[in-house]
């Protein structure tokens, strides 16, 4: 039985705004402008953008709507590997909302924003602190764009010494964005496969290293959640040749307050600030991906970066003909909202919590592959880090794919974990649960997997490939979605 | 720890099951030599009435917006936002999601998106639009390389009316390629001719419409003139407001069209984070960079939304992919669908018609105090004066008097010939009172 709206309990079906918004339509109430003459010479707009509007509470009921179609942190677990699905803590976002950094803006005079410029610095000295290294490029945007701040500064400091390297090496079982990002800089990407057990095949690399070789773009801990050993013997062997060792922080969740990367050799790392400290994931972004450099790197680091004269502090946003920096990355200076809501959680957490979230997050992976081990296949032979990977042979023959498992989970009451990546393993099934859940919520998620890995190897395959049914939709046609794209609305004619 | 749910019975318990007799067992990949023993040199553990107290202070040193009488415009815009905007987009369901990898529990970001793509789309004139970017300067960087790719040639043309730090972002993504710019020297007193520089070789041209200085100008002459040579037209638009107002680009003729989004629901917060807007003609679709949301059905037939057109990008093409871009600026979109949503037409029709009255307003007044001259015959809601002075000094002087007065053109373009230039911007937040005691102060200073 569907009811006319085809509501049902707590669950609304929502149209598109344009087929219940229109255009005469508001949810603002502004005043009439006074008159005056056009300034717009002859490029005033004269035609109809068809924008539909809707009153405040329809707006809130349409988004209210919508947000409940979604699964978040705040609902369950949410054990994406690689991608730190941590709790994020309320009173960062209050922070963020404080006038004085949510209602300064990027242009006003430097003298009116000292407190906002006291931040970046307090928040520079927690990461060259925590990372060991000499200074951080606080302006990328993102994860990759901090990997595009930390190849430029190591391709500015090979053209710096005339000696322009062609090579970036990428193990395999690096993300997607590390071989892009070496693309962008012009240089040619090399692959390095992975050993047996799951980390760089040293031997491997070291043929691979030449004096063309600019830089290794190397993740650690790993994308299969393993410490990468020999990084000792790696960063050596990368520096014997004149080149750069760049390390993918994406993980640095595992081993923040445990492990400087400074002690490793590392010449340059991003920090997904939305990753190890918490900044929401807001569906896909903002992000903010802070670059520590080296002594070797530190002098190219990109504009602005902020600077103390005795007691005022100043953004120097202009290149100047002594500095061998690179450039600018972004207008203005960086995610600043992200970086208040890091410090929060820095402050909170202090020295010593910090060290904790790196131990809890290792401690509850572990205790997922402890506990799974038996009846879902693990890559490898742990301990591992902060994620645990398992791959599909625990499926074979059953009928039951990665993906279809991923999709009953779903019905479970979860969001999957990571599905096929790492490249390296077959079917991969990456689980990060960090440090946020508590061991009762680890426990029932693991009785679920563990029921849902012998419902499989039971046979019970139509529940697997038919999921999920419980979701606000079921399994979408991506074949279609790629093949006709409908990228927007069209009014029907 | 208040964020840390484990005990120490917890954490014992659990490394009995895992099989090992303390934490630094599981560390034992790590060299010995680079483990600390012992936490780093930083501060301890806070409560949050400690770090509350300690931030809201550095908060209280800087001078905000809302608490001045406030012109400053040049790439980031004062409006005011609705309340049940921020409420809204701190929805736990919207704020601790994650990219829509997973369609089905992910219906919910992925409606909007594709609302927020048609709504870029009908608003700067274009035929499709991607999920954003990180902001609009990294989008017309994109947007230069995305030309290369469309027309396989090197040269871009950058108007001297593009905004200084945006040119400086096309210059960094095109250092290490064998790209080729050409960047007009800056177009203060009017739009600068770029029709004559395009020949046989230009992959596009880049014009900022209002401009930095705040001209505005209609493209459709040297849109033409760019398809004549095979080239693309990309129009640069720092303030989305204009949009209500301004002949939109794509009516003017442009092939791309990228634009910086935090004018229409989000705030300052000192330049980041923002929203790229990117638009394009159907037929580029697939070389946009950046994530796509498409409308398509389920098993049952429903209507839904998938992320799609995938195999641009870097997950699926790792080095040949269109743009390492992984990240988009989600929950910023959100705010600006959200308030676009709330303003509908007849909202951003008048919104942008108040800002171009505002400014009219105040450029009157300024023209009016004695050795002050407005250079601009065009303009929205920004325009360039000339004034007696340094306008850098200036500047300071109006913030001790608890003023913001506007960007001095020498913060981004140095250099003597541009050190009496000031831009002054003027939204809807700038009413009678503040206009009256900027205009004032200027009077005393000078």
């Amino acid at each position: 039985m569907t009811s006319v709206s085809t509501h049902f309990a707590l669950d609304h079906e929502e149209a598109l705004i344009f087929d219940i918004g229109d255009t005469k339509r508001s949810g603002v109430d502004l005043p009439s402008p006074a008159a005056h003459k056009s300034r717009l010479g002859n490029a005033a707009r004269t035609a109809e953008i068809g924008l539909p509007g809707l009153s405040e509470p329809e707006a809130v009921r349409h988004y209210t709507r919508l947000s409940r179609k979604n699964y978040a942190i705040d609902m369950g677990v949410f054990p994406l590997g690689s991608c730190t699905m941590k709790h994020n803590p309320r009173l960062n976002e209050k922070m963020a909302r404080l006038p004085g950094f949510a209602d300064i803006h990027p242009l006003q005079p430097m003298s009116t924003v000292q407190g906002a410029l006291e931040l970046m610095e307090l928040l520079a000295h927690w990461l060259t602190t925590l990372t060991g290294m000499p200074a951080v490029a606080l302006s990328p945007k993102a994860g990759a764009h901090g990997e595009l701040c930390g190849l430029m500064a190591i391709r500015a400091a090979h053209e710096a010494r005339g000696d322009a390297r062609k090579v970036v090496l990428v193990p395999e079982s690096a993300h997607g964005t590390n071989p892009a990002t070496a693309a962008l800089c012009g240089y040619e990407v090399k692959s390095i496969p992975a050993n047996a057990r799951g980390r760089v095949d040293v031997e491997a690399l070291k043929a691979a290293l030449s004096p063309d070789v600019a830089a290794l773009m190397l993740t650690n801990p790993n994308t299969c959640g393993l410490f990468e050993n020999e990084i000792l013997t790696i960063a050596k062997a990368v520096h014997d040749v004149g080149a750069y060792f760049y390390c993918d922080g994406a993980n640095f969740n595992a081993i923040v307050g445990r492990v400087r990367p400074g002690d490793l050799g590392v010449d340059a790392m991003h920090i997904n600030l939305h990753k190890t400290f918490s900044t929401p994931h807001g569906g896909g972004g903002p992000g903010s991906g802070p670059v520590v450099l080296s002594a070797a790197l530190q002098s190219f680091a990109p504009l602005p970066y902020v600077v103390r004269d005795g007691e005022q502090l100043r953004l120097v946003e202009q290149r100047d003909a002594a500095a061998q920096n690179f450039g600018r990355l972004s207008a203005f200076h960086g995610q600043m909202g992200m970086f208040v809501r890091a410090l929060a959680y820095m402050m909170s957490h202090g020295a010593n919590g910090l060290r904790r979230v790196a131990e809890d997050a290792v401690l509850n992976a572990n205790y997922v592959l402890a506990s799974l081990k038996d009846v879902m296949s693990a890559s490898f032979e742990g301990p591992c880090m902060h994620e645990a990977l398992f791959d599909d042979r625990f499926l074979k023959d059953t009928g039951v794919s990665t993906l279809d498992f991923a999709k009953a989970m779903i019905d479970a009451g979860y969001h999957p974990m990571t599905m096929y990546f790492p490249l390296v393993v077959h079917g991969a099934l990456l689980i990060e649960p960090t440090e946020s859940e508590s061991k009762a919520s680890l426990d029932t998620f693991i009785a679920d997997l563990r029921e849902l890995a012998l419902a499989a190897k039971a046979g019970d395959v139509e529940r697997f490939t038919a999921a999920p049914t419980r979701a606000p939709r079921r399994r979408l046609d991506e074949t279609q979605a790629a093949r006709k794209p409908v990228l927007r609305w069209e009014k029907q004619a | 720890m208040r964020y840390l749910p484990l005990s120490d019975g917890d954490r014992a318990a659990m490394l009995a099951r895992i099989g090992v007799s303390r934490i630094d067992d599981l560390y034992r990949d790590v060299p010995a030599s680079v483990l600390l023993e012992k936490p780093v040199n930083l501060p301890p553990a806070q409560g949050e009435m400690a770090v509350e107290r300690a931030l809201s202070r550095l908060s209280a040193r800087n001078m905000a917006a809302g608490s001045a009488p406030f012109f400053v415009g040049a790439g980031a815009y004062k409006h005011h936002v609705p309340a049940s905007v921020d409420h809204l987009i701190q929805r736990g369901e919207f704020l601790t999601s994650y990219t829509p990898y997973q369609p089905e529990i992910a219906q919910g970001t992925l409606q909007y998106l594709f609302e927020f793509q048609s709504q870029v789309a009908m608003l700067t004139g274009m035929e499709v639009a991607n999920a954003s970017m990180y902001d609009g300067s990294t989008a017309c960087a994109e947007a230069v390389l995305m030309a290369r790719r469309v027309t396989k040639r090197k040269k871009a043309i950058l108007s001297g009316g593009l905004h200084p730090q945006y040119a400086d972002v096309v210059k960094t993504a095109t250092a290490f390629t064998d790209d080729e710019l050409i960047i007009n020297p800056p177009a203060v007193a009017g739009p600068d001719d770029l029709a004559t520089l395009i020949d046989g070789e230009t992959s596009c041209v880049v014009v900022q419409n209002p401009s930095f200085f705040g001209h505005v100008a209609d493209l459709r002459l040297l849109a033409q003139a760019a398809q004549e040579k095979g080239a693309l037209l990309i129009v640069v638009v720092t303030e989305a407001v204009s949009l209500g107002a301004v002949m939109s680009p794509g009516e003017m003729g442009a092939d791309i069209v990228v634009g910086e989004g935090q004018s229409i629901g989000n705030g300052l917060t000192f330049g980041g984070p923002y929203l790229g807007l990117f638009a394009t003609r159907q037929k580029y679709m697939r070389q946009m960079p950046g994530r796509l949301c498409g409308e398509t059905v389920d098993v049952d037939g429903r209507r839904g939304y998938v992320l799609t057109l995938s195999t641009r990008e870097q997950h699926i093409r790792r080095e040949k992919a269109t743009s390492n871009i992984c990240t988009n600026s989600g929950l910023c979109s959100l705010a600006f669908t959200i308030h676009l949503t709330l303003l509908g037409e007849a909202g951003l029709r008048r919104l942008a018609a108040l800002n171009h009255e505002r400014a009219c307003r105040l450029a009157e007044a300024l023209s009016a105090l004695p050795g002050v001259t407005v250079l601009n015959d065009t303009f929205f809601n920004e325009f360039t004066v000339r004034l007696p002075r340094a306008a850098s000094d200036v500047v300071e002087e109006l913030a001790a008097r608890g003023i913001l007065g506007g960007v001095p053109v020498s913060r981004l373009l140095p250099g003597q010939a541009f050190a009496d230039l000031l831009l002054v911007a003027a939204t809807e937040t700038a009413g009678d009172e503040d206009q009256d005691a900027f205009v004032a102060a200027l009077r005393e200073i000078l």
